[in-house]
């Protein structure tokens, strides 16, 4: 047979439609099951300590390096006023951007995988079906329990990174740079710091939502035992991360004069 | 005891491919009230499929299912026959990360909101009946041994008090004794609650022991179907092949 480019590229893009297509169903069916009773509360809360609490030090260990080195280049970068544009700098860098993604990415790695492992092998133990057959639906049970602890912890890890953060770079530029710290400090209190902040929690807020459900939504579709477990935590932590990344790119534009 | 007037469940000419892989193809099967129907078969001629479908776990492309004379087209009547039977997979699927008593009484915490210490205490009550102790309340599934955790499935499928109960290869991966003493637990709690029981298995001991019927799943249908004192006069030249386990005769080994 003659190989037909047309053909291929028309299969690979059907494919690709229909699979943003079944997401989209998967996040509707999700989210209404987020914002209608019942909800498990119990779920709620245990999955609250697992994807909040324990990402602490991941989030914490990220920021406080991040920080330190976005202020060093910055510093770098600069040729005067120092002491007044690092700190303006690294206040927006950090609440308005790297606070808000890299704690998402760095989630990405540890929920998305975590949950598509934990569902994908409760799929491949028939553990879904179960549930089905004792009358309580998985996107009640399993799935809105995990999607509102994420998007609810996650701007409160992002609000702890922003601190976290920025006290690296306040504690770079102080013992390093040999900067004033009550004057680093006055001018990260910018008058705008409260819509900076706001932003970046707002896409925390999003980032949380889209690293459960990728993380659901391919543990789900999980076929074929262990090996199929596997690949559904790699699809679910590059989907997340692609995802984070278009999102922010969109967010940020929208939010652009705010 | 076994009322032939009506049927609690029916399965009527169903069709299901996975692929090109055709499974059932033209499946029928229908269970009175009370009446306990095993299902043999070779491995993977689609006997748990089957039972999938009847719950509507999987769909069929074809035919049709009716539960206590409504049929099932809709997720409501769906979620009807769920509410009215249990349930034991064949390989247990205890929640892992829930306590073995937490497991028991699922239905009764989330469906029918039941305090969890009166659920706890249903729970205890539902493991005794299965002979396991209080003590493995508290523990997770992960920690009990096969037989254990087949016979917690089982309480979790007769805790709600159902009218029909699947059972796929309830003894498979057991010794003799527990499989015996687990096939024992079925007649008598199916017994006990009245229930229909559709049970499929390989192990003619367990056929001999719980079935009133016997129904022989071959090329996607069944084959041959009638009382369980019939098996060994059935001349069903199938059926003596798989009765006997010989491997020669119609069916082919599956390979
Ligand atoms: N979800 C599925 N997707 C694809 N194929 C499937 C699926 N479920 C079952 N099959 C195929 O259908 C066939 C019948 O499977 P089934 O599990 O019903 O066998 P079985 O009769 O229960 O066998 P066993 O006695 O070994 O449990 C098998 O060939 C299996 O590969
Ligand atoms: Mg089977």
């Amino acid at each position: 047979m003659i190989f037909n480019p047309f053909a291929a590229i028309g299969r690979a893009s059907m494919a690709a439609f229909s699979e943003i297509g079944r997401l989209a169903i998967f996040t509707g069916r999700v989210l209404l099951a987020c914002l209608t009773p019942p909800i498990y509360l119990r779920e709620f809360f245990s999955q609250c300590m697992k994807v909040g609490f324990f990402s602490l030090p991941v989030v914490g260990m990220t920021a406080v390096f991040i920080g330190a080195s976005l202020a060093l280049n910055i510093y770098v970068g600069t040729q005067f006023g120092a002491e007044q544009i690092v700190p303006t700098i690294s206040v927006i860098g950090i609440t308005r951007e790297l606070g808000p993604v890299l704690a998402a990415l760095m989630l990405a790695g540890r929920v998305s995988a975590g949950v598509a492992a934990e569902i994908g092998a409760m799929k491949v133990t028939e553990q879904i079906d179960a549930l089905h057959t004792l009358s309580a639906k998985p996107e009640r049970y399993l799935y809105a329990p995990r999607v509102l602890a994420a998007t609810l912890t996650m701007p409160i890890l992002v609000l702890i990174a922003d601190i976290v953060g920025l006290m690296g770079a306040w504690m770079i530029c102080v013992a390093a740079l040999d900067f004033s710290g009550p004057t680093f400090l006055r001018n990260v209190w910018q008058e705008n710091i409260y819509e900076n902040v706001s932003v970046g929690l707002i896409k925390a807020a999003v980032f949380g939502m889209i690293i459960a459900i990728m993380g659901c939504y391919q543990g789900s579709n999980s076929k074929g035992g262990a090996g199929g477990v596997g690949r559904a935590a790699t699809l679910a932590v590059v989907g997340a991360a692609v995802l984070i990344l278009a999102s922010n790119y969109v967010m940020t534009s929208m939010f652009a004069d705010t | 005891m076994t009322d032939n007037s009506k049927t609690l469940l029916e399965l009527r000419n169903i069709y299901k491919s996975f692929g090109p892989k055709h499974v059932l193809q033209g499946f029928d099967l229908s269970v009175a009230p009370g009446q306990s129907v095993v299902i043999i078969g070779g491995s993977g001629t689609g006997k748990s499929v089957s039972i999938k479908c009847a719950l509507g776990l999987l769909k069929p492309d074809s035919g049709e299912i009716y539960f206590d004379g409504e049929k099932q087209d809709s997720a409501k009547a769906v979620a009807r026959i769920r509410e009215r039977t249990g349930m034991l997979f064949q390989g247990g699927a205890l929640f892992d990360s829930l306590k073995v008593w937490e497991n028991v009484s699922f239905t009764l915490t989330q469906n029918q909101k039941m305090s969890r210490k009166d659920a706890r205490d249903a729970a205890i009550e539902t493991l005794k009946k299965v002979r396991l102790g209080a003590s493995v309340a508290d523990q997770r599934p992960a920690e009990l041994s096969g037989g254990m955790q087949k016979r917690v499935a089982l309480a979790r499928a007769i805790i709600s008090k159902p009218d029909l109960i699947f059972f796929d290869e309830p003894t498979t991966g057991l010794d003799p004794i527990t499989a015996d003493a687990v096939n024992d637990l079925i007649r008598e709690q199916v017994q006990a609650l009245g229930a229909a029981a559709v049970t499929i298995t390989h192990d003619m001991a367990s056929v001999r022991k719980i079935a009133d019927d016997v129904a022989m799943l071959y090329d996607g249908k069944i084959i041959w179907r009638g009382p369980v004192d019939r098996l060994d006069d059935s001349g069903n030249e199938y059926i003596d092949q798989f009765v006997h386990g010989r491997a020669d005769g119609p069916i082919q080994p599956s390979m």
